[in-house]
């Protein structure tokens, strides 16, 4: 495997915010429309963390007006330009599904003091 | 030019391109290769070129033929000797490296390995039938069925799909995109996956169909 990292040391990113699953975060993600991008911020919920290295995915959950929106991002794709650590939440799981079928108040996450 | 290179398979990983999608890749440890043996139309008939895989550790366990026949080109140690097609013009000489350089990035190579062994493997595993019923008083579970008709032809036809060996077989993967080649580390990174298991070794050509080149006949 040592000569796997040679290959994949370049890609990955090692200004990542050490965020967990249940933190809040705003993930700047480049969009290209036409041949203009933008940055767009993507705020909510660390639901998940998954894989290693190149591989590793996270999801963001956040509530559109009353809509739940998902979204997997890879962990060290180009098209994101920055992650923000917001705030810290308090979880006692590794996957947060269950937010999925709470409303609410019900659907917070306890932050951490 | 010599149209390919000796291989040993790394890895597969992932990596973004410049728009951002995700790029499958299999990395490749190809060469450096040394040039042990020329063959030419005038003495072998047919023109070529024998390479060795060059390890980083060099194997001491080579037979005496073996090592007789590398010390001829001034090759130190090798486990494995692969032939490529070559245009006699070229300067290449016995005991001359060659190098990952010789492809170009966004070019198509095809890969030619030994598949993984599946073992004698059934029918439904082989060719993908789907068996028989599990249930209602079935016991034909995952055999095949009927092979052929009575007594016409009163035989099985040939190539039927039958249980057999499965893998560890030659195979080649044609086509694939070099997406990227480093040479202080000998590695080749193509686009999707090739034939056999890590540290399995493979042969790497310039792919046979190009679209440049419009009959091979020629």
């Amino acid at each position: 495997m040592n000569q796997m990292n040679l290959v994949e040391e370049k890609q990955l990113k090692k200004d990542l915010p050490p965020f967990r699953v249940g933190d809040t975060v705003n993930v700047h993600v480049l969009i290209r429309e036409g041949d203009k991008t933008r940055v767009q911020v993507f705020k909510g919920h660390v639901i998940s963390k998954r894989g290693s290295g190149m591989s590793s995915t996270f999801t963001v959950r956040k509530n559109s007006f009353g809509v739940g929106v998902e979204r997997i991002f890879p962990m060290h794709s180009k098209m994101i330009k920055k992650i923000e650590l917001v705030k810290r939440g308090r979880v006692r799981k590794g996957k947060l599904y269950y937010l999925r079928k709470l409303k609410g108040k019900a659907a917070k996450v306890k932050e951490i003091r | 030019m010599v149209e390919g290179l000796i291989g040993k398979k790394v890895g597969m990983t992932q990596i973004f391109s410049e728009d951002g999608s995700v790029v499958p890749v299999t990395v490749i440890k190809a060469g450096p290769c040394a040039v042990v043996q020329k063959k030419s139309e005038k003495k072998e008939g047919y023109s070529a070129v024998q390479l060795a895989f060059m390890e980083d550790k060099l194997s001491k366990k080579i037979s005496k033929p073996l090592k007789g026949h590398l010390d001829k080109a001034g090759v130190s140690s090798s486990r494995i000797l692969r032939e490529f097609q070559f245009d006699d013009s070229s300067e290449v000489q016995p005991g001359s490296q060659l190098f990952v350089d010789i492809f170009q990035e966004g070019e198509k190579v095809d890969v030619i390995g030994t598949s993984k062994g599946k073992g004698f493997a059934g029918v439904m595993r082989r060719w993908g039938f789907h068996g028989g019923k599990s249930t209602h008083g079935s016991r034909t579970y995952r055999k095949p069925g009927a092979i052929g008709a009575s007594a016409t032809p009163a035989k099985v036809i040939k190539g039927r799909k039958l249980p057999g060996q499965m893998g560890h077989q030659r195979v080649k993967n044609k086509n694939l995109q070099v997406v990227e080649t480093d040479k202080d580390n000998n590695f080749l990174l193509v686009k999707g996956s090739i034939p056999g298991a890590k540290g399995d070794y493979v042969m790497i050509k310039k792919a046979y169909f190009r679209p440049e080149k419009k009959s091979r006949k020629e």
